[in-house]
């Protein structure tokens, strides 16, 4: 299997992170040798295995639907990235 | 009296509550050695004064009744600390002080010990050397420009060096033990669920685990003591009855059959790895135990599973980094322009090469080939180590396939440096605790480990299987404090 530069841009937009093309390069190289060393998996029948996706053989437990902490409104916004104290501001994205 | 730093975690807690020591004579002490070992880089953000001002706290009015009474502790910066930066080893956390607790490190201060500072990291628990954090690489105390391992490199640094008496890790697929294992210390890794992940900066949130990482075997069944609790606030966490590890700690492990899986004679194993292994199962073997040949015949295809199912899971949970509610955030022409760029400069390059593998293998057309094929192989793994524990209570194989490399020897190779993972993987995928003690040297004196893995919920027999062996052992550490001027 060979992953080309058009599907590391394609991955790259999917994960939102912008690549140039001399990272596209590297990236390209570096995927390729770690999915050849995962191909092995393919050496494996699987066909009538169930999948496993939680170690911990419990099943979720259950509790009531009650506020449990109030008035996080200043802890919330606290680390926001931007100076106003009452909102998350974005870009605009309605012209 | 032993010099302050060089006591034990142990030592240290018998001598607070015999009023031989102070919180503030120990904390000053830990706190002038971590000053002048500023060229470990171990810690990323320090928080002496605070330390200073909370042990005098403590000494005004002590509790001796509490397991950590007073005991000053720098942790590893994937836990959330409230009011203090927490920044999992990336530039994207930088700026990000919580203003909450992870409940692990809630249970160490309930006990009395007192915050000192928050250890270096790989940045978001990714890589096994600790140079991919954005805060820099950590030495290893045994030898100049040597990695301490990782991604708990700063606190196996840290603990290797006497900087804090005893510290917390995390491990999703060796970060406790491998580090351990490089720097002559002790580390477990809990079972799934024993320990909870509330509040701790998510990697992979099926084998994330927090545990203890110190200089010996008792220390680290008092700190696996304090640190493991049932927590509703983790819907992971699981109720079921834990231990006094350190109370119920013996070294009588006689008729203990205890595994070697053949599998985990790989190819290339340096020499002194399998001269390690065999003189372990002599030790084993003197202290009572019965040892017994087994086999786990998937153990090959652990790490390509584990590559699979880590980076898909850590591209969801990294998918929070947007730059909108916290954290860096670079500017852009439009929203997604912001998104792109605040996580094109605000990750580094290995956890971009994460977040891409992940993202591939969990995308349309690719998810049945990828990640369902790998979560069906994790069966199987798991199947392996069912299978065998109906034979046998413990399971002895090497922490890792190499003592300590060189800075810089592995960092663009990363099949090469994922490899180090081969025998700590398994067991984060199968759910299962494991624990690495120093058990020998190389040629070159750095430290070689050994790995106990146990069955689930089964931490106090691989503690007294440690304990027992560790005293046969003798290990001592070779550190010459040769970054003190």
């Amino acid at each position: 299997m060979s992953i080309d530069l058009k599907t590391i841009k394609h991955i790259s937009k999917l994960s939102r992170i912008s690549v140039d093309e001399k990272k596209a390069e590297k990236l390209a190289g570096d995927l390729n040798s770690i999915f050849d060393f995962i191909e092995k998996l393919n050496e494996l029948k699987t066909d009538n295995i169930e999948p496993l996706t939680s170690v911990a053989e419990t099943t979720l437990k259950l509790r009531s639907d009650e506020v449990k902490s109030k008035n996080l409104r200043e802890q919330v916004i606290k680390n926001s990235p931007n100076e106003n104290e009452d909102y998350f501001v974005v870009p605009k994205v309605i012209e | 009296m032993l010099d302050i730093t060089k006591q034990s975690l142990s030592e240290l807690v018998e001598n607070v509550k015999s009023k031989k020591l102070s919180s503030s004579e120990i904390t000053k002490a830990f706190v002038e050695r971590s000053e002048k070992s500023k060229e470990l880089n171990a810690y990323i953000t320090e928080d002496y004064a605070n330390a200073l001002d909370k042990a005098k706290k403590f000494d005004e009015k002590p509790n001796f009744n509490l397991k950590l009474p007073g005991i000053p502790m720098a942790v590893k910066d994937l836990f959330c600390t409230k009011d203090l930066k927490t920044t999992a080893g990336s530039k994207i956390l930088n700026n990000f002080v919580p203003t909450y607790e992870s409940t692990v490190t809630q249970n160490i201060w309930n006990e009395g010990a007192i915050l000192m500072g928050k250890l270096n990291c790989d940045e978001f628990a990714m890589g096994s050397s600790n140079e991919t954090s954005f805060y820099g690489n950590v030495q290893n105390p045994i030898d100049k420009n040597l990695v301490p391992g990782g991604s708990s490199g700063g606190s196996s640094s840290a603990v290797a060096a006497q900087l804090t008496p005893i510290t917390i890790g995390t491990d999703t697929g060796g970060s406790i033990r491998q580090p351990a294992s490089f720097t002559g210390t002790v580390g477990l890794k809990p079972t799934y669920g024993s320990c909870s992940r509330y509040g701790i900066v998510a990697f992979a949130s099926s084998l994330d685990q927090a545990g203890p990482m110190a200089q010996n075997v008792k220390d680290c069944a008092l700190l696996q003591e304090v640190i493991s609790t049932y927590d509703e606030k983790d819907s992971t966490s699981i109720d079921f009855k834990r231990n006094e590890y350190s109370r119920e700690l013996t070294r009588d492990i006689k008729g203990k059959k205890i595994g070697i899986p053949k599998e985990y004679r790989v190819d290339g194993m340096p020499k002194e790895i399998e001269d390690l292994w065999k003189k372990g199962i002599e030790y084993a073997k003197d202290c009572g135990a019965e040892i017994i040949d087994i086999s786990l015949p998937h153990t090959n295809y652990a790490l390509p599973t584990y590559y699979i199912v880590a980076p898909a899971e850590a591209s969801s949970n990294l998918a929070r980094y947007d730059g909108v509610k916290y954290g860096f955030r670079a500017k852009g022409e439009n929203l997604i322009d912001m998104y792109e760029k605040t996580r094109s400069e605000g990750f580094g390059a290995e956890v971009q090469r994460r977040i891409m593998i992940g993202t591939y293998v969990l995308s349309s057309g690719y998810y049945d080939a990828y990640y369902l094929k790998a979560q069906k192989v994790r069966k199987l793994i798991k199947n392996d180590f069912d299978e065998v524990f109906k034979k046998v209570d413990a399971i002895l194989t090497p922490s890792t396939p190499s003592s300590a490399f060189k800075i810089g020897e592995k960092k663009d190779d990363p099949v090469s440096m994922y490899l180090n993972d081969i025998f700590t993987v398994p067991v984060n995928l199968a759910g299962l605790p494991g624990i690495s003690i120093p058990a020998g040297h190389d040629a070159k004196g750095y430290p070689l480990g050994l790995q106990i893995i146990g069955k689930a919920f089964d931490e106090q027999n691989i503690l007294n299987i440690s304990y027992a062996m560790e005293e046969k052992i003798d290990f001592k550490n070779k550190i010459n404090d040769w970054w003190i001027k």
